[in-house]
């Protein structure tokens, strides 16, 4: 066994684990640790493949990020998971025979995996010896430009969506202006009186 | 090469422009107050566009083939911004009363017809998913837009989760053709996937299907339709039940025909199957409905069984008869919204059925044009519109020697006869109530009454649509 | 004996090991004695005399509150989460070491010279949030979770800018290896070469970013004293806080680094004719320290909405809009192609 696949095994065994542990933690916190776990290898998996910039992406977006935010909510709700799963146990019968039928349908396809004849030439060469975050981006902004614009488009409904589904404009409070606080004249915002002794204003 | 190709989209990227113009616009002028301008602005944009779609010509394809301007696609797009068009314009009021119009409405409508642009020119699995996201993505907003209302943003939420459940089988469908044929063009579905499919490829074809049966409500996918119809405000209902319908079913051509026309029999029993059960499930659950907005969803659900059929004949006239079907349904539609939308009493909007007792009496006209776009609905009576609709795609069926389908097909349409017919007769038979308002504005009347005019009057040639739809399919299927 | 270190796995780890033990055993004592310079540097600032008893000027004080440290006993407070509550002290240090292996300290002294280099620092150090939340949580207290979730918010929006102004700088390099970033910063004109001028707003956005990152004052509402007792590390004393500690103190330090390779040429001399060499590294970041320090001995407190304010509505708009004028820049080569150093970087 060469350091790689032990590494591969590693990084596969703790996914897994991740992902399963993910399912079965009751406490959702430590779910969501689970599912870090998980990102975690699976960035390690990226890595072995030689793929470093998704590895990294990986990271950042969905650990750094997307997991924060998991856990930032998971930690405010107060749910009770219990009477949850009571509910989900009444349809589990139903699901796992669903489930089942539909595993065992997909065994049967996967088991006759093959590429269809002609298949390895229509898969994309790789950009000769490029580093893959160059081949990557070529890529991306190339061939792919038109999708790349149109997950720009959705990412802006979507912050569209955000933003009319939620801001309300708050007309009771009192806000902060910042610059009128920066430009504010010391000479006309205070007033310096010479109080005689005795006398007062 | 990239100038070429943006030449194409052209269109596409006038309307995302536009739109990305009006957000800026509608955030740093008036806000809601410019509301009402942009929406007329949105409408008359999104007609202009489709004006100077439909004067193209030609096969032109971009990016490497994974996008297609055909006859096909422009038929579709011109049909979907018309109507997109017409909706918004027509639903402007009744939202501005109602308090919801905000400035984002327009922009997420044109940003959702933009999305329906690229779902019926993608000529690849990943512009057609993204295509679909921008839709839909879209549609789950306006859904919630009464945000304020548990309803509509129930509607919003199970619409959402749905979707997005659909997405995935989507994109699990995606993946696993891409992975039996290692490529994601159609072009290069079809090769790969010869006269018979793989079993993988199989499985990869029907979560497919799945997915668009669900984006295109058919029965057993169903479930959301009438409770987002529902929920939703009442504009954003006639939008969902008209653009995105046409977008969706028109993708569902492109994929199968384009990306598996060499395996029609492996799809044409599941579109066959759906086509039926669709057509049962909306006529028999339509029976029990009193509210208006949800039989107009099971109204959707059997409809989208009769365009199916059109498709599972799989030849090209049955694209052609589905093509046929679509325009005359969306335009039934947006009149039958038209009159939706104006069915209110002291000024709160009514949906339910009772409503309509004796409602000839009072505004015979509208209760005439009801009863023209009912009976077209229908489509079981000779002299309107509808009627051709369904008659074009039960000819496509048996022609394709699926003469059970059209039997079928005719059995459903006699069974959801019924219900349209039961709000006529309350029109003029039911017992005496308070009267509805005599609400709505000049727009709705006219949206109203020339969408009665069209059913009638098109019965001499269709307005000449027939050759063009021809054309269309012809594009799409070779 | 040659070919054990580099054809057995023992030797190879052997050799890896005794690299990353000479990196971190002179930062953990540069640590102890940056740890003093801060304390020193605050008691001038308020006219103290600071630590001046352990040893000569108190040198040794550090050395004293680390002993004080680990003899002490562990508390856990009741309720808490036991694995988690240990898990986070030790995941805090643990990051903030290995962000250390591509940190290149002379042109080729690095541990791990990999392409994506500032990419994995950007990434480790938005894991170092993890420490802070699980630590706020699982102590089951309300002050400890209250600061967990301010620093989860601050340090996720400051992530934000921090990253588009690094997008800028691998846009001027064409590479993301730090010592590629470096050597593109050598130049004619000595310390004018480096990307402090040609970037130079962006060094002043960046410094301030990695205050919040690293919840120093005035951003370190995390664990404001004066309101949270000590956030998210009221439960934690004797070894899991001085873990806490070393990791928050190396964040600092990691992110000198960070500025002085960015920004103020890593190795490289300021006056042209001097010879480079890790000296002006150690300078470099010894003074971006000093600056650190005189920051938290000067400014008030930023209230929590004045905080994600600065964030959201005053630095990611300058950096966005810095990238993109960075990318015309470059792309057009501006001023002889002072922001298209391509060539250096491959």
């Amino acid at each position: 066994m060469t350091a790689v696949v032990f590494v591969f095994y590693l990084f596969a065994v703790s996914t897994l684990l991740g992902g399963l542990m993910t399912v079965l933690s009751r406490n959702p916190v430590h779910s969501v640790l689970w599912l870090i776990l998980a990102f975690l290898s699976s960035a390690g998996l990226f890595v072995l493949l030689g793929a470093e910039f998704v590895a990294m992406l990986l990271m950042i977006v969905y650990i750094g990020a997307v997991a924060v935010l998991f856990l930032f909510v998971v930690m405010m709700l107060d749910i009770d998971f219990a009477e949850l799963k009571a509910e989900m146990a009444k349809y589990m019968p139903l699901a796992l025979l669903i489930g089942v039928v539909i595993l065992m349908q997909l065994a049967l396809a996967l088991g006759v995996w093959g590429f269809d004849a002609g298949a390895a030439e229509r898969i994309a060469a790789p950009k000769g010896d490029m580093e893959n975050t160059r081949a990557l981006g070529m890529i991306l902004y190339d061939q792919y430009f038109l999708v790349f614009q149109l997950s720009g488009l959705i990412l802006l409904v979507a912050m569209i969506g955000a933003i009319v589904l939620t801001l309300r404009h708050r007309t009771d409070i009192k806000r902060q202006d910042v610059l009128a606080q920066m430009f504010r004249d010391p000479a006309k915002a205070m007033e310096l009186k010479d109080v005689k002794p005795g006398q007062g204003l | 090469m990239i100038a070429q190709d943006l030449q194409v989209i052209l269109p596409e990227i006038a309307l995302a422009v536009y739109a990305i113009v009006a957000l800026l616009a509608g955030v740093y002028t008036g806000k809601d107050k410019s509301a009402a301008m942009i929406v007329w602005i949105t409408a008359a944009v999104m007609a202009v566009i489709g004006l100077w779609i439909a004067t193209g010509s030609g096969t032109n394809a971009a990016f490497g083939g994974s996008f297609v301007d055909d006859s096909f696609a422009r038929f579709c797009k011109v049909i979907i911004l018309f109507s997109g068009a017409v909706v918004l314009v027509m639903t402007q009021d009744y939202m501005a009363r109602r308090g919801i119009l905000r400035f984002e409405y327009p922009v997420l409508v044109a940003l959702a017809t933009v999305g329906m642009m690229f779902m019926v020119s993608a000529e690849d699995l990943l512009v057609l998913y993204m295509g679909l996201e921008l839709q839909s993505l879209s549609l789950y907003v306006v859904t919630s837009l009464r945000r304020d209302s548990v309803k509509s943003t129930e509607a919003g939420l199970k619409y959402f989760i749905l979707g997005a459940l659909s997405s995935g089988m989507l994109l699990y469908g995606a993946s696993l053709t891409y992975g039996y044929t290692g490529t994601i063009l159609f072009s290069g579905i079809i090769e790969a996937a010869g006269d018979d499919v793989s079993i993988g490829l199989l499985f990869g074809l029907v979560f497919l299907i799945a997915g668009f049966a669900f984006k295109v409500s058919a029965a057993p996918f169903h479930m959301w339709t009438p409770d987002v119809y529902e929920g939703a405000p009442t504009p954003v209902t006639a939008f969902l039940s008209t653009a995105p319908k046409m977008a969706a079913l028109a993708l569902m051509a492109r994929v199968l025909h384009e990306g598996f026309g060499g395996v029609i029999s492996d799809w044409q029993q599941i579109l066959a199957f759906l086509s039926v059960l669709s057509m049962f499930v909306g006529a028999i659950a339509a029976i029990g409905q009193t509210n208006i907005k949800r039989l107009m969803a099971y109204s959707s659900i059997s409809h989208m069984g009769f365009a199916l059929m059109g498709l599972a004949a799989g030849t090209t006239f049955g694209v052609e008869a589905m093509l046929i079907y679509m325009v005359i349904y969306i335009t039934m539609n947006v009149g039958m919204f038209a009159f939706i939308l104006s069915m209110e009493k002291d000024g709160v909007p009514v949906t339910d059925i009772g409503a309509l007792h004796m409602y000839s009496k009072h505004e015979p006209l509208r209760a005439l044009a009801l009863l023209v776009l009912l009976f077209s609905l229908a489509g079981v009576a000779a002299p309107m519109l509808g009627f051709f609709g369904k008659f074009y795609v039960l000819r496509a069926a048996v022609e394709a020697g699926m003469t059970w389908l059209a039997v079928a097909g005719v059995i459903a349409a006699v069974i959801g006869a019924f219900y349209y017919i039961r709000i006529v007769y309350y029109m003029y038979f039911g017992q005496d109530r308070e009267p509805l308002d005599a609400g709505g504005g000049p727009i709705l009347w006219v949206v109203l009454m020339g969408s009665a005019l069209i059913m009638i009057v098109g019965v001499i040639n269709m307005f000449g649509m027939e050759p063009v739809a021809a054309a269309a399919a012809a594009a799409l299927v070779n | 004996m040659v070919e054990f270190f580099t054809e057995t796995y023992l030797g190879i780890v052997l050799v890896i090991l005794g690299q990353s033990l000479l990196v971190l055993i002179p930062l953990l004592l540069a640590l102890a004695f940056l740890m003093y310079a801060d304390r020193k540097v605050w008691a001038a600032v308020q006219m103290r005399r600071g630590p001046n008893v352990v040893g000569t000027f108190g040198l040794l004080q550090s050395f004293a509150d680390f002993l004080k440290y680990i003899v002490k006993e562990i508390i856990v407070p009741a309720g808490a989460d036991r694995f988690v509550f240990f898990l986070a002290p030790m995941l805090s240090f643990v990051l903030a070491v290995i962000a250390w292996a591509v940190i290149p300290f002379n042109d080729g002294w690095v541990l791990s010279d990999i392409n994506v280099a500032i990419l994995y620092v950007f990434a480790v150090s938005s894991l170092e949030v993890y420490g802070v939340i699980m630590g706020g949580w699982a102590s089951n207290s309300k002050y400890p979770f209250l600061g967990s979730l301010r620093s989860a918010a601050q340090m996720i929006s400051y992530e934000v800018s921090i990253g588009l102004i690094i997008i800028g700088v691998i846009i001027s390099t064409g590479s993301m290896n730090l010592s590629d970033i470096v050597r593109a910063q050598d130049g004619d004109y000595g310390l004018f070469s480096w990307y402090w001028v040609a970037h130079f707003p962006m060094l002043f956005l960046f410094f301030i970013s990695a205050l919040a990152e690293t919840n120093r004052p005035p951003f370190d509402l995390p664990e404001a004293e004066s309101e949270l007792v000590a956030g998210y590390q009221v439960e934690y004393s004797s070894t899991p806080f001085l873990l806490f500690m070393i990791g928050e103190l190396m964040a600092v330090v990691l992110m000198c680094a960070l500025v002085s390779l960015l920004f103020l040429g890593g190795w490289l001399s300021p006056i042209p004719g001097l010879p480079d060499g890790v000296l002006w590294m150690v300078l470099k970041m010894v003074f971006v320290f000093f600056i650190f320090a005189m920051v938290k001995a000067i400014t008030p407190r930023y209230r929590y909405d004045q905080l994600m304010r600065l964030g959201w509505k005053v630095f990611l708009p300058m950096s966005l809009g810095w990238v993109v004028i960075v990318a015309f820049l470059a792309k057009f080569e501006v001023l002889g192609g002072a922001w298209a150093r391509w060539a250096i970087g491959g």
